[in-house]
């Protein structure tokens, strides 16, 4: 039977303001269900209870009070541990932020915080949000809500499951090369990964400052836009945010698709390596959008194919330069012994990183060092600039383009982590909206027949998200997909 | 062709201390994807100019105005070793 937790931000919003349910209950079911399923899932890394409930208090009393509060006050919410929150232990999934508590929050909490948002707790993800399976974490993997023997898909794992599981109503991830959306596929929620500056990344820890993106995990395309809407715009903490206005996107998402010309990505459906459940369901996604009035037509994008390489190049590079501030000084993990200051640094950095961290460090400094920048970093930049220009010539033609969020459907633990190169294989479709910078959502269109979830990807124009969210919303409401993962069918 | 590396230098620039067990397995790892990474010099022609930031801004400005900031507790709160409100660390310099 649904409980509180397992509607949606909108529909809760409405029994609270009808008075038929207070923030409290909706709390108290959203941390009844992190203590029924959390030993499994192990989406949590923090479970922020204390918190929670003052938050929820306050919107009661607030509400009591008949005054207007924002959508998001009073709906449990859990945040990636990327994200800092002041005066709540932040690790980033890492040995190395093992002890370490923020001073400040970042600015998407601090705007919510505000809202009387209730933070359920900091969810589990990949090492400094490194990985596509949630495995690269250093307090063990998170287990996907549709079959515990399967990754929830990373690096944002920890919130994907949650949201899947009724722990929390949404959640905030990032989205370096697809760990928002790659994880919202495997786990069968809505995840959107808006303009690049759209959402100001002040207090998120980094990891490659020209990808990082932070994005929403929900259960509906509705609830997306409020929650986009809700962190969306400027900051004067990050140089790099978007001063352009925050449209309100919940308005207009029942406009329709009549009219909007769509390219679909073939080559990325019929490419080696995608699994036919996913082909199949995303073909359906695409005749319904045909059926409901939009025009599809076949796009390619001839240097998608090398963006991977590229990202592989970028991604790391700029993780080397981002990751050296943990040095065992100011915060954080410092390992013992060290005979001088460098000894200290070397040791620490050794023993406080995980597999994937130090491999990507790696990866960066050589590719950064001496004799070798023009050959691969250089290199990469330009392969960036052609997949911008794919994208450019694309939009020419076409309102929106879509294809998979990932060629598989979530795989099983432990499957790919003796190998870096097939792991990196499942951000292929999504590693080029963050070279680009452009906006993209995946929103799941089915289940293949190992009954997991597929996700099908929509990526639009720059600060477009209101025609993505606007597509992604017919699909959602035509298809009506509503199967509830089998950990939940269980508890009755 | 997997790519070989010098595994012992590269760990040293990024301030890394590798077990040998760790050393093997991240040279052969590391060769691997940087072959395949290779692949970017097929297409990214002479002519092609370098793309660093999807959105290229510059001279981002803000008021100037005075606030609170971290106060020297705070900072110094996540420190591993602190001593007279400075941040401790191991010996910099040889002894003479």
């Amino acid at each position: 039977m649904a409980e509180l937790c397992d509607l949606t931000a909108h529909e809760l919003g409405r029994l609270l303001r009808a008075g038929e349910a207070t923030a409290a209950e909706i709390v108290e079911s959203a941390l009844g269900r992190i203590e029924a399923v959390d030993d499994r899932l192990h989406a949590f890394l923090v479970v922020t209870e204390d918190l929670a409930r003052r938050q929820a208090q306050e919107a009661d009393r607030e509400l009591q009070a008949k005054r207007d509060l924002p959508p998001w006050a009073g709906i449990p919410l859990a945040l990636k541990d990327v994200l800092c929150t002041r005066g709540i232990r932040t690790t980033a999934g890492s040995k190395i932020l093992e002890p370490y508590v923020p001073p400040y929050d970042c600015t998407p909490w601090a705007r919510l915080k505000n809202g009387w948002s209730a933070l359920v707790g900091k969810t589990n993800c990949d090492e400094f949000a490194m990985g596509s399976s949630n495995e690269n974490s250093a307090y063990g993997p998170v287990h996907n809500p549709w079959d515990l023997d399967t990754v929830p898909g990373g690096s944002s794992g920890g919130s994907a499951a949650a949201v899947a599981s009724g722990e929390a109503v949404w959640a905030l991830g990032t989205d370096t090369g697809g760990s928002v959306r790659q994880p919202a596929a495997l786990c069968g929620v809505v995840g959107m990964k808006p303009t690049y500056g759209r959402v100001s990344r002040s207090g998120l820890i980094a990891f490659a400052s020209s990808l990082d993106h932070v994005g929403t995990f929900a259960r509906d395309v509705r609830d997306t836009a409020i929650l986009l809407g809700a962190i969306a715009g400027q900051d004067p903490k990050d140089a790099t945010s978007l001063p352009d206005e925050v449209p309100d996107y919940a308005e207009g998402l029942d406009a329709g698709v009549r009219g909007l010309r769509i390219g679909l990505v073939e080559d990325w459906l019929s490419t080696e390596g995608v699994q036919s459940g996913v082909q199949q369901a995303v073909r359906a996604a695409v005749e319904r959008l045909e059926r409901l009035g939009a025009s599809i037509e076949p796009v390619s994008l001839p240097h998608a194919d090398y963006a991977l390489s590229a990202y592989y190049l970028l991604a790391p590079a700029e993780c080397s330069s981002n990751l050296a501030r943990y040095d065992g000084v100011r915060y954080g993990f410092r390992a013992e012994d060290g005979s001088d200051v460098m000894d200290m640094n070397m040791r620490t950095r050794g023993a406080g990183f995980g597999d994937e961290v130090k491999r990507r460090i790696m990866l960066g400094t050589y590719s950064l060092s001496a004799g070798y920048y023009e050959a691969y970093y250089g290199q990469a930049q330009k392969v960036r600039t052609l997949v911008i220009q794919d994208f450019d010539r694309a939009f020419e033609r076409f309102d929106l383009l879509v294809s998979p969020t990932s060629p598989t459907t979530a795989f099983r633990l432990g499957e790919r982590t003796e190998d870096p190169l097939a792991m990196y294989l499942s951000d292929v479709f999504t590693v080029p909206s963050n070279l680009s910078g452009m906006p993209a959502i995946s929103i799941p269109c089915g289940v293949a027949s190992d009954g997991l979830p597929v996700g099908f990807q929509l990526m639009g124009k720059f600060l477009d998200e209101a025609t993505v969210l606007r597509a992604a919303y017919a699909v959602e409401q035509d298809l009506a997909f509503d199967a509830r993962p089998p950990i939940l069918q269980a508890l009755g | 062709m997997p790519v070989e590396i010098d595994v012992d230098h590269v760990a040293r620039l990024a301030r890394l201390a590798l077990t040998a067990e760790e050393r093997d397995r991240f040279r052969h790892q590391l060769g691997l994807i940087l072959e395949h990474a290779e692949r970017v010099r097929e297409v990214a022609a002479e002519e092609v100019p370098p793309t660093s930031h999807p959105i290229p801004r510059s001279n981002v400005f803000r008021p100037d105005e005075p606030e609170p900031s971290l106060s020297h507790e705070e900072a110094l709160a996540g420190a591993p070793e602190v001593e007279d409100e400075r941040f401790k660390v191991p010996r910099i310099i040889e002894e003479p």
